[in-house]
């Protein structure tokens, strides 16, 4: 894992010290909030339907116990002993006081975490692969080059203002884990046949209001000059992007409007000026960071084999455990999911058992995931049972990861000052219906994704099922789309119909699943393939007919 | 319709409601406002204690106000998933 060197933690103690005097003369009264929220919203400060909301960044998803402890802690001594992990793989607290913060920062900063860049028109977290330096099919773990993004892009003075938020997914395998086309840029890190790694860079992909997938504009970049052809990409994006009118003024928008030959070329020539100015990172940075990412010493006499005699541990195996590259290792994912529970919160005795757990278990990593769940990537074969014991005595060992009850929702109404309707208690009803572990794992994989407004952070352009709730004269609604993917396979998720109050929008889902178990051509047939199959016109009848 | 005064507290970010004197985290405590709430509103942005000083339409009588829209219901009983953080003076249920 990367370790802060003096640079990041001097860059992270000047920006925490200049906040607390911002937050304090706020609180004295010396600045109004109109002055005020631009800058608590540049330190992920947000003021939400019941309190202050605080996102605090998690670099690419990964983080140590250490750092997982204080989160937990937090949770305890700021907020309702409460977190909510996010689709981008960050972290949110629900309760936070403002008298308190300044203290909440020191002991954020005390981890080498902060919260800045987690909000503001600036570049987000960067996010990656939950999977990263562990899965058998990447060239390279990309996390050292989700760092590189990450100290480019942080404070970077150019692109503090953007026209509008900026996201960035790196990964570096076929198999996309991170959504990378649906990201403002997506960069899929490959090798060619000389064996140099290069990316291929997607840009202007994106949810919300106006969902895009992103389009290659580079099929390689050598991987020594990603950094600069990043920046010539912004400075396109920062020269042109639309800043009179905020639905409009994300890089997709820009991308469609040029057209991507035009968009394209332009963001070649401003390269063609930036390569030979030396802001790629030497050699000895790209070592340096390359290092700190190296995977931990790997125990080659571990057994390779699993005792799967518990019925319960082997259905958590077949179903949260995936293969891993070492033999006798696999990646564990731990479900944020529980029944009855609220997708991605997680108590701070949750949180301190995870830490625990890593530590013990998994060389001292964890991986949040955008779909709001945990991985400890790096698990012997041997531990596995005695990690699955203590992930069951707190309450995180559901077996149903991918599952209908793995739902993707978004705080919604419940929180969130955005949005139009509720998401949570959507996600709890559905999983309620399918409660039954045997009823899930015969419908197979199925993503469903909950919204409660347009900006899309429930992903619901990307679910097999997305859901998305709407303001109908100051009540509830809800739209009803299938056919999403964020994977490598990326497609966009369409209305099926005409909207649905709270209770109708679960028997139409109940519907579609009904249809779709009656439909598919085999059991091996997901939920997605049957649809790609038949097309929406027989999902419609079913839930309309 | 009656209408009530909400906002958040700077230091806390919690949720109020104004009595007609101070401000109660009960919306019980509310009393109905009348032509004097865009000028309360002016009063209060000056002051700049209240966040997001806003006029809701609630139904019902004093001490037992209803929000109009789910939105404001929610802000006026705490999240619907967890009753548990309830603010005491309306249920989750009515959401």
């Amino acid at each position: 894992m990367y370790r802060y060197d003096q640079y990041d933690q001097a860059i992270v103690d000047a920006r925490v010290a200049e906040f607390k005097d911002q937050v304090a003369r706020r609180l004295r009264g010396e600045i109004t909030e109109d002055q005020f929220k631009p800058l608590r919203l540049m330190n992920g400060l947000y003021l939400q339907l019941h309190a202050y909301m605080l996102r605090v960044a998690i670099p690419y998803g990964t983080l140590s116990g250490t750092q997982m402890r204080m989160l937990a802690h937090i949770a305890r001594k700021y907020d309702r002993d409460y977190g909510h992990f996010t689709t981008r793989q960050n972290i949110q607290y629900n309760w936070i006081k403002l008298e308190q913060f300044a203290d909440l920062l020191d002991d954020l900063s005390k981890v080498e975490m902060h919260a800045f860049q987690t909000s503001g028109n600036c570049i987000r977290n960067i996010s990656s692969d939950q999977f990263a330096g562990a899965a058998a099919d990447e060239v390279a773990d990309p996390r050292p080059y989700a760092e590189l993004l990450r100290q480019w892009s942080t404070l970077h003075p150019e692109f503090s203002f953007l026209p509008r938020k900026f996201k960035i997914a790196v990964i570096a395998s076929d198999t996309d884990r991170a959504a990378i086309q649906l990201h403002d840029i997506g960069l899929q890190l490959r090798r060619n046949d000389a064996g140099e790694l290069g990316f291929r860079v997607y840009v202007g992909g994106g949810m919300g209001r106006t969902p895009v997938i992103g389009s290659v504009v580079r099929d390689w970049i050598p991987v020594g000059q990603f950094l600069s052809y990043s920046e010539a990409i912004l400075r396109v994006y920062n020269r042109h992007g639309r800043r009179d009118n905020i639905y409009k003024a994300r890089i997709k928008i820009l991308v469609n409007e040029l057209g991507v030959e035009e968009f394209t070329a332009q963001v070649e020539a401003e390269w063609a000026e930036l390569a030979p100015l030396g802001l790629d990172a030497p050699q000895a940075e790209y070592d340096r960071i390359i290092a700190q990412f190296a995977p931990p010493a790997f125990d080659l006499a571990a057994p390779d084999t699993l005792d799967l005699s518990d019925p319960d541990f082997a259905v958590w195996v077949k179903q949260n455990v995936h293969a891993h590259k070492a033999p006798g290792y696999a990646i564990a994912t731990i479900s944020l999911k529980p029944k009855r529970g609220i997708p991605g919160d997680a108590s701070s005795a949750q949180m301190d058992a995870v830490a625990d757990l890593a530590e013990k278990y998994a060389h001292d990593e964890i991986r949040v995931t955008h779909s709001q769940n945990l991985v400890l990537a790096h698990v012997k074969k041997a531990d596995l049972y005695a990690l699955w014991q203590g992930l069951d005595a707190v309450g995180l060992a559901t077996p149903n990861l991918d599952l209908v009850s793995d739902i993707i929702a978004c705080p919604g109404m419940d929180y969130c000052t955005l949005a139009n309707a509720r998401s949570i208690p959507i996600a709890q009803k559905i999983a309620a219906k399918f409660e039954d572990l045997e009823t899930q794992r015969d419908i197979g994989e199925l993503k469903i994704k909950v919204s409660g407004c347009i900006n899309g952070c429930g992903h619901h352009h990307a679910g097999h099922i997305g859901i998305l709730g709407v303001d109908k004269k100051g009540e509830e609604a809800y739209q009803l789309l299938l056919g999403g993917s964020g994977a490598e396979d990326t497609t966009l998720a369409k209305i099926l119909g005409p909207g649905f109050d709270e209770d109708g929008i679960v028997v139409a889902v109940e519907k579609l699943i009904g249809f779709y178990r009656g439909a598919r051509s085999g059991p091996q047939e997901r939920f997605l393939d049957t649809y790609r199959r038949l097309g929406p016109a027989p999902f419609k009848e079913a839930v309309y007919g | 319709m009656p209408r009530l005064l909400t906002g958040n507290r700077l230091e806390t970010g919690d949720v109020l409601w104004w009595t007609g004197r101070d401000w109660s985290p009960l919306i019980r405590d509310a009393v109905a406002i009348g032509d004097e709430g865009d000028a309360l509103i002016a009063s209060l942005v000056a002051a700049e204690r209240i966040n997001d000083p806003a006029l809701i339409d609630v139904t019902g009588t004093p001490g037992n106000w209803l929000p109009t829209t789910t939105r404001e219901r929610v802000r006026a009983s705490g999240p619907s998933v967890r009753a548990d953080l309830a603010r005491g003076s309306l249920s989750t249920d009515v959401i």
